[in-house]
């Protein structure tokens, strides 16, 4: 076969998958411009995390469900909450639309907490994918079974509640730092412990180092069925079920005025093209609208948190005010 | 609940064709990563996490990754034994005497015990997870921050023999350990400290890349700056007839036994300590071992007890791991969180239920472990002959190879040329401190156990709002703190009951830190 005809039989074969494609799918509708080359995919933490997890599951629907014909990479730059990532897209990536980043509502506070020298309206805000409530328990033999007795508490004797939960800075503290504005309590007087990972706060909360503790809603599932701690709430709009068999109570339920979601998205270094921001965010509505999508979301009990162009944009603003604030009223902003 | 019925169908699982390929697969991926300096078992397990998608076999996926990590423990000590490159923190001890018995034509036998004692440990400490997974959970979460300070505190004094012929060399490498370890985000208050204003400190200094900065790269200028004295190549082998067909001789066997069985003791329990992991348990089976022994002139020297002890402690140490991972959800070390992932990826979720939930899965998971531990035996021990080969490799080749590999791992595992170049650095102190005649191991240990001490004691500290009583409060603090004392005090005990009988002291101190 000569270089033509193999051309020729290519550009046919294209046509016939691009044809089937538009059959069986009008949205997707055949082989679009972007992305035109290999798709990176920055994860700026370790594997295994959150982010790692949500990078290598927008990889596998993005290939399983033929959304592109190019491969995608995923690749790992671990550190500081991810702002140390933050900071090789903006220098090394400017103006790269085939390299995408994901990150969330931690590298937001790290990037406050860690005086990070790259801020994040510095990189392109593409969509904002899904979003976990944070829960927060109690040991099954602790005294508290309402988010308000504990918060009372909190209220009068600040140093007799011990908090733990994640990172200095991260999401578990600016909970409770939100949840002591919200209480009339003193967000600076909150005692609260970092631990490295769910793990680690796991086994202080069940020795009894800690009073409660605060975490992704998943985290504590397991333990919370096996009735060996309490959820007192969940964080979000619409209470879930981290484990009882019926959905938590929310704390905006249970009469403090607080919500707060963990969200994941997805960014483009600074400096890209009108068309190619416009690109990139058909190419992620494009994913999130594919049914492997959906199906990815509900196995790993994510909820859909779906924000694109510029409402994402807008929303990538207003947070960064929120916590910047809470993180100040904390100490550590 | 019948353990033995249990087991018996997870082993009805994994013997299978299917199942012992991925095991096999697994141990020997594990044992080639496990070989490159700054590779280890987590990092290979992370990476091969999005094959395990399109597997969408749990079952097939977790034997893999059993086999992944017996294999590069395995791997991370065969390159300790022959070329002192240890390629993470669990086989540095390893490397202490392991190197020197390759350096004296021994490298066979310490790569048998090493393998036989891995095969030992690895055994009896899955048949402990088997047994006593749930009561040694319900233990593991006794312990609060103020316990392991005082576990931390008790685990340094007791490793003190580390710190080697003169203490005041020791003490700097410790103290130089130390430092590196609080570079960085400080974990409880978030502040940077000794960063000088870098993004690239904030994260601190991985323990991967101090050692493989320290050994395979120290080691490397080490050798090249004396090429000109020495030999062509290290003895590969024993001189004398006899020895080109046994592995270990009977005196080999005869005092390697117990240091397995010691080993094993130790590494299990450390393992399923929430902040345990697999390098204190073999830091303290060596001191252990190099204290009790009855030739501890040998040690330093290549005494084969420092390898059999630490090596079936590292391999206890994993099983031990699993105990809080399967049990409470709660990962003890970088392996078991990337396996906790793994886990969450299936949509399954450990804990007090998954016995019950996914029994199936469990019972295969612990069956595959005996699997790989006899796989990785059968594969091993023929391989020794071949790894030994690579101690003919002329100098220079060799060297320059471990320095491709090395800089490979650690921009493999960072994923960041400035990570590549901090290991080139502390190489170059490597260099210095062997040149000088310091101790490399100290190091290693201050940067282990520091950064545990300082956290859990502030942790202890905030959560008893600065109450220091919180330290004596409790049995378990008060009892590891009182044996921390009497660490301390045992090595003066001759001279001090010497002076009070009031004659003048005869014997010098005991053991700890002796001359060797």
């Amino acid at each position: 076969m000569n270089r033509r005809t193999f051309a020729a039989t290519a550009a046919v074969a294209l046509l016939a998958t691009a044809t089937a494609g538009c059959q069986k799918d009008t949205a997707g509708g055949g082989s679009a411009e972007y992305p035109s080359k290999t798709l990176q995919l920055m994860v700026p933490a370790a594997p295994g995390g959150g982010w790692d997890l949500t990078a290598r599951t927008m990889q596998k629907t993005m290939t399983d469900g033929k959304l592109l014909d190019q491969p995608v990479e995923v690749y790992n730059v671990t550190g500081a909450a991810g702002t140390i990532g933050l900071a090789q897209l903006v220098s090394k990536n400017k103006g790269d639309a085939h390299h995408l980043m994901v990150m969330g509502l931690v590298m937001v506070g790290g990037v406050v907490a860690n005086k990070s020298p790259v801020k994040l309206d510095q990189v392109t805000p593409i969509a904002t994918l899904t979003a976990e409530q944070e829960v927060i328990v109690v040991p099954a033999n602790s005294k508290y079974t309402s988010l308000e007795q504990l918060m009372a508490d909190a209220k009068a004797n600040p140093a007799s509640i011990n908090w733990g939960g994640g990172s200095a800075g991260g999401t578990d503290q600016i909970l409770v730092g939100l949840l002591a504005k919200a209480a009339g309590a003193d967000p600076k007087a909150m005692k609260y412990v970092a631990y490295s990972g769910g793990g680690e706060a796991k086994a202080a909360l069940l020795a009894g180092d800690l009073t409660a503790a605060v975490s992704g809603q998943s985290e504590f599932k397991d333990l919370v069925s096996a009735g060996k701690v309490r959820a007192l709430a969940v964080s979000g709009t619409n209470g879930v079920d981290v484990g009882e068999g019926k959905p938590a109570k929310t704390i905006k339920e249970q009469g403090l005025d607080v919500e707060l979601m963990n969200w994941r998205g997805v960014v483009a270094p600074p400096g890209i093209s009108d068309a190619d921001k416009t690109a990139v965010t058909a190419f992620i509505d494009k994913l999130h609208s594919s049914s492997g999508w959906t199906d990815a979301m509900k196995a790993q009990g994510w909820e859909d948190f779906y924000k694109s162009g510029d409402e994402a944009a807008a929303y990538f603003t207003a947070e960064n005010e929120r916590i910047t604030s809470v993180l100040t009223d904390i100490g550590l902003g | 609940m019948n353990v033995f019925g249990d087991l018996l169908s997870g082993f009805g699982t994994v013997l299978t064709p299917e199942y012992l390929l991925y095991a096999a697969i697994g141990v020997t991926l594990g044992t080639f990563v496990g070989v490159l300096p700054g590779i280890g078992p987590a990092l290979t397990i992370a990476l091969l996490l999005p094959v395990t998608f399109s597997l969408d076999d749990p079952i097939g996926t977790f034997i893999m990754f059993a086999g992944i990590y017996y294999g590069a423990m395995y791997g991370g000590s065969t390159t300790s034994i022959l070329l002192n490159t240890p390629g993470e923190s669990a086989s540095v001890a390893t490397a202490i005497e392991g190197y020197q018995m390759a350096r004296r034509g021994r490298a066979k036998a310490a790569l048998a015990t090493a393998a036989i004692g891995s095969f030992v440990a690895g055994t009896i400490s899955t048949l402990l997870l088997s047994l006593f997974a749930q009561p040694v959970a319900k233990l593991a979460t006794t312990f609060r921050a103020a316990d392991y300070f005082a576990l931390a505190l008790l685990a340094m004094v007791a490793v003190t023999a580390l710190v080697g012929r003169s203490l005041v060399r020791g003490l700097l490498s410790l103290i130089f350990g130390l430092f590196l370890g609080v570079i960085g985000i400080d974990g409880l208050t978030g502040q940077a400290r000794f960063t000088f204003g870098t993004m690239e400190l904030l994260e601190g200094i991985d323990v991967v890349v101090v050692i493989v900065g320290l050994f395979a790269i120290g080691e490397t200028l080490f050798v090249a700056s004396r090429m000109h004295h020495l030999p062509e190549h290290v003895t590969p082998l024993e001189s004398g007839a006899g020895n080109h067909k046994s592995w270990m001789s009977r005196d080999d066997w005869r005092r390697s036994w117990a240091p397995w069985l010691r080993g094993t003791a130790v590494g299990f329990p450390f393992g399923a300590l929430p902040s345990g992991g697999a390098d204190v348990p073999t830091f303290l089976s060596y001191t252990y071992e190099k204290h009790r022994s009855k030739n501890r002139e040998q040690f330093g020297k290549g005494a084969i007890e420092g390898v059999a002890g630490p090596e079936a402690a590292n391999n206890a140490a994993f099983s031990g791991v699993l105990v809080p991972l399967l049990t409470l959800g709660i990962p003890t070390s970088a392996t078991a969180a990337v396996m906790l992932a793994a886990f969450q990826i299936f949509n399954l979720q450990p804990g007090p239920q998954l016995f019950d939930n996914s029994p199936e899965l469990v019972w295969a998971l612990i069956a595959s472990l005996y699997v790989g531990n006899v796989l990785l035996l059968a594969l091993n021990l023929p391989l020794i002959r071949v790894w030994v080969k690579v101690l003919q490799i002329p100098r220079p080749i060799l060297y320059a190879g471990i320095l491709v590999f090395a800089t490979l791992g650690v921009y493999a595992s960072t994923g960041s040329v400035n990570q590549v170049f901090i290991a080139y650095g502390i190489g170059v102190i490597g260099f210095g401190m062997r040149h000088f005649d310091f101790p490399i191991a100290p190091v290693i240990l201050g940067l282990i156990l520091g950064p545990m001490m300082e956290l859990q004691f502030r942790r202890a500290l905030v959560l008893s709002n600065g109450d220091l009583t919180v330290f004596v409060s409790r049995p378990l603090t008060a009892i590891l703190l009182a044996l921390v004392v009497v660490a301390l005090l045992v090595p003066y005990l001759p001279r001090i009951v010497a002076r009070l009988r009031g004659r003048p002291a005869e014997s010098k101190r005991l053991t700890f830190a002796e001359d060797d």
